[in-house]
C-alpha cells in the first residue's frame, strides 16, 4: 500500500489523536498549547502537500484516491485556511477552560474537506462529507452557554442530517445503477443508464454537496453559523468545506456527458444562490450575518465554474483561482472580526478607520476583493469565471453574476462607509497578539496573491484528472 | 518615462500613508513634489515624441500574467499623450489649490495622488486588462474623496457615483472579455488587437461586444440618458475633486471610445456611427438646456460638461463613420474631439476650482445669493470670465479651436447634425453670460461685504490653467501636431 501518498492526511489524523489524548490529561490552564500542536500538524501536512506535488494526475489506493494538481491546490487552500483559523483561536477560546478538543475537531473537519477534494470514489466522497459534518456540528455549538450558538448548531445539524442522508441515498442509487462506486466505472457506464434514476441520484448528490457549499437550497445554516458560532469556526466553515465540496462536485460533473443537462441545473442553482445571498445581505445590520450571506452568494459564483466543467476548457482553473481568492478574502474579513472581539452590530463599526486603522483597512481591502475590484486577487477569480461562462456560451449567467456583483457592492460599501465616514463611538478593545498576527497574515496573503497571481494561475492551470485516466 | 509618470504619484501616496509625522502643509508640499515629477516625466515624453513615427511610442512592457496574455504595458500615441499631460497638469493644480482638509491632510493628499497615478494608468495603458484595472481603481479613489471631504449628502453622492459607474465598467468588462475570446491566440495587448481587428465582418456578436463597451463608456462620459449620476456627484464633491472628476475622469469615457471601439472595432462602430452621433447631439442640446435652467452654480457647470462631452462624442462618431471620400473631415473631427478633451479639462477644471473657492468663502452654491462681486474681487472676476468665455467657444481661446474642428468635420459628413449642434453653442453662450451676470454684476448682497479676493496660490494655479487655455487658442500648433499624427493613423490609415 502506498501509504506515503497519504502523508498530509495522516499528519492531520495523528495530530488530532495526539490532541485528543493531550486534552484528556493536560490541566485546563495549558490547553491553549494544543493550538501549537495543531499548527505543527498543519505545517507538516502543508509541507507534505508541496513536496509531493504531482507532476501528472494519477490514482492511488486502488483508485479511490486522486492525486492531481487541483486536489493538491485545494488541499493547500484548506490547510492554509485551517492554519489561519487555528491561529486565531487561542485568544478567542481563552475564556473557555476546556477547549483542547476544539483543535482536534478542527483537524477532523479539515481532514474531511481534504478527503472530499481528493475523492475518486463515491463512498470516499461520502466518508469525507460525513467526517467534515460530524466534526463541524460540535464546533459550531462550542460556546455551550450561549443560546444563539446552540441554535445555530442545531440548525446546522438538522439541515446537515437531512442533506447527508440524501447524499447517502444518491450514492447508493449510483451504486445500484452501475454496480460500483469507482469513478472510472461510473464514467464508463453512467451514460447508458436509466435517465430518470440517474437524474434522481445526481439530484440527491448535488443536494448533499450543496449543504457543504452553503448553496441553495441547503444554505440556511450559513448566516446563523457566521453570526453565532465561535468566529474562528465561522471563518473555517465558510471556507474549508466549500473548497472540498466544490472540487468534489466538479469531479462528479466531469463524469457525466455534457448533454446530460447538469449544466443547466447547476447554472440555475448558481444563479439562485448568488441572487438569494446578495438580496438577503442587502438589509443586514449585523456584520457577521452579512458576511455569512455574502459567503452564500460567493458559493453561487463558484458554482458558475462548476456548471461549465466540460464545456469550457479553463473551468477547473477558474474554479480554483476563484476559491483561493475567496478563501483569502473571507478569512481576512473574519480575522478582522475576531481581532475586534467578534463585534457584530454595524453601528459598532462606526469610525473604525480612525480608532483601528489597520483592522479597518484590511476589512475594506478584503471586501473590495470579494466584490472583485482589480487588481486584487478577487478580480482575477471573477474575471476567469466570466471568461469561462462567456466561452461556454452561457452569457446570461455572466450577466446575472454582473448584476449580483453590483448588488453586492452596495452592502460591502455600506460597511466601508460606516467605518470611514462616521465618527467613532467609544473605545475599541481588541483581542490579542495571535489574532492580530493571523489578521496580518491573511491581509498579507491577499496582497501577495494579487501580485503573484501568475503563480497561482499556473498551479491551478494544471490538468485535472480526466476519467477514464 | 511613462512608468515614472505612472508610479511617482502612487509612490508618493504610499509615502504619505506610511508616515504620520508630516504636518498638513508638509503633506501638501510632498504631494506637489511627487505630482510634479510625474508631470515632468510626461513633458519629457512629449518632447521626445516623434509625430511622424510609429503609432505607439515610449513603450514599456513587463510580464504580469502571461498565461492570460496580460502584462504591464504602457505606451502613448498623440491622443493619449495630450490627454495624459492635461490630466497631470490638472492633478498638480488640484493638489496645489488651497483646500480645507478638515484635519486629515495626509489622507486627502494620499488619495489625490493615488487617483493621479491610476488615472494616468488609464491613459497610458496599452494592455486592455490594465486599462480596465485602472479604470475601476479611479472609482475607489473618487469614492473616498467625495465621501470623506464632500458636503451636502456626500456619502449618498459617493455611493451613487460608485454604483452607477461600476455598473458601466462591468458592462465594459464583459465586452473586453468577449473581444479577448474572439482572438485566435488570446492576448490583452492593444497593439495586437488593433492590428488584427478580430471582429471585423462578424455581425451580431460584434454588435453585442460594441454595445456592451459603449454602454460602459457612455455611462462614464456621460451621455444622455445615462448621465444622472453626474450632477449630484459634482455638487457634493469638494472643489478640487470636482475639477478632477470633470477634467480627468469624464475623459476616460471618451478616450476609451477612441482607444477601444474606434480603434479595435472600427467596422462595427461605422455601422453605429449615426446613432451615436444622434445621442451626442441629444447630449449637446439637452445638457445645454438643462444647464440653462439650473440655479445652483455647480450644477450648471456640471451640465455644461455633459454638453461639452457631447461635442467630443460627436467628433468621435464622425471619425468612425465610413462615409467615402471624407478622410480629411474625419481626421479633423477626431483631432477636434481630442482637443476638446484637453480644452474641456483645463476650462472646466478652472471653473470647478473657482466654484470650490466660492464655497470655501461662503459655503453656498446658489447663484441667487451672489452678485456684484466684480468690484470686491476683480481677479476672481477676470479669471472666471476668461474660463467662461473659453467654455462658450470664444475665438482665440481653447474651446473654439476644438469646437470649430469638430463642427467642420461633422458638416462634411452629417451636415444637418452640425447645423442642429451649433444651436448648443448658442445656448451655452447664453447660460455662461447669465452666470457671469449673476455672480459678478448687479447689486452686492450685504453678507458679501467682506468677500476676500483670490489669494496668491489660487491666482497662481488658475493663472497657469488660463495660460494653457490661451496658448491652445492662439497657437494650437504644438498640440495639433502631436494629435493629428495619431488621428490620421486612426481615421485614415485604417
Amino acid at each position: 500500500m502506498p501509504v506515503a501518498d497519504l502523508t498530509p492526511e495522516l499528519a492531520l489524523l495523528i495530530g488530532a489523536v495526539v490532541i485528543v489524548l493531550g486534552a484528556a490529561f493536560m490541566p485546563h490552564s495549558r490547553q491553549g498549547w494544543l493550538a501549537g500542536a495543531a499548527l505543527v500538524a498543519l505545517t507538516i501536512a502543508l509541507v507534505a502537500v508541496i513536496v509531493q506535488w504531482p507532476a501528472a494526475p494519477s490514482l492511488t489506493f486502488t483508485g479511490v484516491w486522486i492525486l492531481d494538481a487541483p486536489a493538491s491546490l485545494a488541499k493547500l487552500i484548506i490547510l492554509g485556511s485551517g492554519a489561519l483559523a487555528v491561529a486565531m483561536s487561542p485568544d478567542w477560546m481563552r475564556s473557555d477552560p476546556r477547549h483542547g478538543e476544539y483543535y482536534a475537531l478542527c483537524l477532523f473537519a479539515l481532514l474531511g474537506a481534504m478527503v472530499m477534494a481528493a475523492a475518486g470514489d463515491s463512498m470516499e466522497l461520502l466518508l469525507g462529507v460525513l467526517l467534515s459534518s460530524a466534526a463541524s456540528y460540535p464546533l459550531v455549538a462550542y460556546h455551550r452557554g450561549f443560546a444563539p450558538a446552540l441554535e445555530a448548531g442545531m440548525k446546522y445539524f438538522l439541515i446537515g442530517a437531512l442533506a447527508n442522508a440524501l447524499l447517502c441515498v444518491g450514492v447508493v442509487m449510483l451504486f445500484g445503477l452501475v454496480g460500483d462506486t469507482d469513478y472510472r466505472v461510473l464514467s464508463a457506464f453512467l451514460a447508458q443508464s436509466d435517465r430518470l434514476a440517474l437524474s434522481v441520484a445526481m439530484g440527491c448528490v448535488i443536494l448533499g454537496l450543496a449543504f457543504k457549499l452553503a448553496a441553495f437550497p441547503a444554505h440556511a445554516w450559513m448566516p446563523d453559523v457566521a453570526q453565532a458560532a465561535p468566529a474562528p469556526i465561522a471563518a473555517l466553515l465558510s471556507v474549508a468545506p466549500k473548497v472540498g465540496a466544490a472540487l468534489a462536485l466538479a469531479r462528479l460533473v466531469a463524469l457525466l456527458p455534457v448533454e446530460q443537462g447538469l449544466t443547466w441545473l447547476l447554472a440555475l442553482v448558481s444563479a439562485t444562490t448568488m441572487t438569494l445571498g446578495n438580496l438577503a445581505a442587502l438589509r443586514q445590520n449585523d456584520v457577521r450575518r452579512l458576511l455569512g450571506w455574502s459567503s452564500v452568494s460567493q458559493s453561487g459564483y463558484a458554482l458558475m465554474a462548476v456548471a461549465m466543467i466540460g464545456r469550457a476548457t479553463d473551468a477547473a482553473t477558474a474554479l480554483l483561482v476563484f476559491l483561493a481568492a475567496y478563501a483569502l478574502a473571507n478569512l481576512t474579513a473574519f480575522a478582522v472580526v475576531v481581532q475586534l472581539r467578534g463585534r457584530t452590530d454595524l453601528d459598532d463599526y462606526r469610525g473604525l478607520v480612525r480608532s483601528q486603522p489597520l483592522a479597518a483597512s484590511l476589512l475594506i481591502v478584503a471586501m473590495l476583493s470579494l466584490v472583485g475590484i482589480p487588481p486584487l486577487v478577487g478580480f482575477f477569480g471573477k474575471f476567469l469565471l466570466f471568461e469561462v461562462t462567456l466561452a461556454a456560451d452561457h452569457a446570461w449567467l455572466a450577466v446575472v453574476a454582473v448584476l449580483n456583483t453590483l448588488a453586492s457592492l452596495y452592502y460591502y460599501l455600506r460597511v466601508a462607509a460606516v467605518m470611514t465616514f462616521s465618527r467613532p463611538a467609544g473605545g475599541v478593545s481588541v483581542l490579542g497578539h495571535y489574532s492580530r498576527f493571523s489578521m496580518l497574515a491573511g491581509g498579507l496573503g491577499l496582497v501577495a496573491s494579487s501580485l503573484f497571481i501568475e503563480f497561482l494561475m499556473r498551479s491551478a492551470g494544471e490538468a485535472m484528472l480526466a476519467f477514464p485516466p | 518615462m511613462l512608468t515614472v509618470a505612472l508610479f511617482a504619484p502612487l509612490l508618493g501616496a504610499l509615502v504619505l500613508v506610511a508616515t504620520s509625522r508630516w504636518s498638513s502643509a508638509q503633506a501638501r508640499w510632498i504631494a506637489t513634489g511627487w505630482s510634479g515629477v510625474s508631470l515632468l516625466a510626461l513633458v519629457m515624453a512629449w518632447l521626445a515624441f516623434d509625430p511622424s513615427g510609429a503609432l505607439f511610442q515610449h513603450v514599456d512592457e513587463v510580464q504580469w500574467v502571461p498565461s492570460l496574455g496580460m502584462a504591464y504595458r504602457v505606451g502613448v500615441d498623440g491622443i493619449a499623450l495630450a490627454v495624459a499631460t492635461m490630466s497631470a497638469v490638472l492633478f498638480l493644480a488640484a493638489i496645489v489649490y488651497p483646500f480645507d482638509t478638515q484635519g486629515r491632510a495626509r489622507q486627502y493628499y494620499a488619495w489625490l495622488l493615488f487617483l493621479h497615478g491610476v488615472s494616468l494608468g488609464v491613459f497610458l495603458a496599452l494592455d486592455l486588462l490594465m486599462f480596465y484595472v485602472c479604470f475601476d481603481l479611479t472609482l475607489v479613489g473618487m469614492y473616498f474623496l467625495i465621501g470623506r471631504w464632500g458636503h451636502g449628502e456626500p456619502q449618498l453622492a459617493a455611493f451613487k457615483f460608485f454604483l452607477y459607474t461600476f455598473a458601466g465598467s462591468l458592462a465594459l468588462l464583459l465586452g473586453i472579455i468577449a473581444l479577448y475570446l474572439s482572438l485566435d491566440s488570446p492576448t490583452f495587448d492593444m497593439r495586437t488587437i488593433i492590428e488584427q481587428q478580430p471582429l471585423a465582418g462578424s455581425g451580431t456578436y460584434a454588435s453585442l461586444v460594441f454595445l456592451a463597451m459603449m454602454l460602459g463608456l457612455a455611462i462614464k462620459t456621460p451621455l444622455v440618458p445615462v448621465h444622472t449620476w453626474l450632477p449630484q456627484a459634482h455638487v457634493d464633491a469638494p472643489g478640487p475633486a470636482s475639477a478632477i472628476l470633470a477634467g480627468v475622469l469624464l475623459k476616460m469615457g471618451t478616450y476609451g471610445m477612441i482607444r477601444l471601439p474606434l480603434a479595435m472595432l472600427g467596422e462595427t462602430f461605422a455601422r453605429f456611427a449615426l446613432p451615436v452621433a444622434l445621442l451626442a447631439l441629444l447630449a449637446i442640446l439637452y445638457g445645454a438646456l438643462v444647464a440653462l435652467g439650473q440655479a445652483n452654480l455647480k450644477r450648471r457647470i456640471a451640465y455644461t460638461s455633459i454638453n461639452h462631452m457631447g461635442y467630443t462624442v460627436l467628433g468621435i462618431a464622425v471619425a468612425a463613420s465610413l462615409a467615402g471620400g471624407h478622410d480629411e473631415a474625419r481626421r479633423l473631427a477626431l483631432t477636434g474631439a481630442t482637443v476638446e478633451m484637453v480644452a474641456h479639462g483645463l476650462i472646466t477644471g478652472s471653473l470647478f476650482l473657482i466654484s470650490g473657492s466660492l464655497w470655501q468663502r461662503t459655503g453656498d452654491y446658489a447663484m441667487a445669493r451672489y452678485g456684484g462681486l466684480a468690484r470686491r474681487a476683480p481677479q476672481l472676476t477676470a479669471l472666471t470670465v476668461l474660463a467662461a468665455f473659453a467654455s462658450l467657444g470664444m475665438p482665440g481661446l481653447a474651446g473654439f479651436v476644438a469646437e470649430f474642428q469638430v463642427f467642420t468635420g461633422t458638416f462634411a459628413v452629417y451636415p444637418w447634425l452640425a447645423v442642429l449642434g451649433v444651436l448648443g453653442i448658442v445656448i451655452t453662450a447664453a447660460l455662461f453670460l447669465d452666470l457671469l451676470w449673476r455672480l459678478f454684476f448687479g447689486r452686492l448682497p450685504e453678507h458679501l461685504e467682506n468677500f476676500p479676493d483670490l489669494n496668491r496660490a489660487e491666482i497662481g494655479v488658475l493663472g497657469v490653467l488660463a495660460l494653457g487655455i490661451v496658448a491652445i487658442g492662439v497657437a494650437p500648433h504644438f498640440l495639433l501636431e502631436v494629435v493629428e499624427a495619431s488621428a490620421s493613423l486612426l481615421s485614415g490609415g485604417r
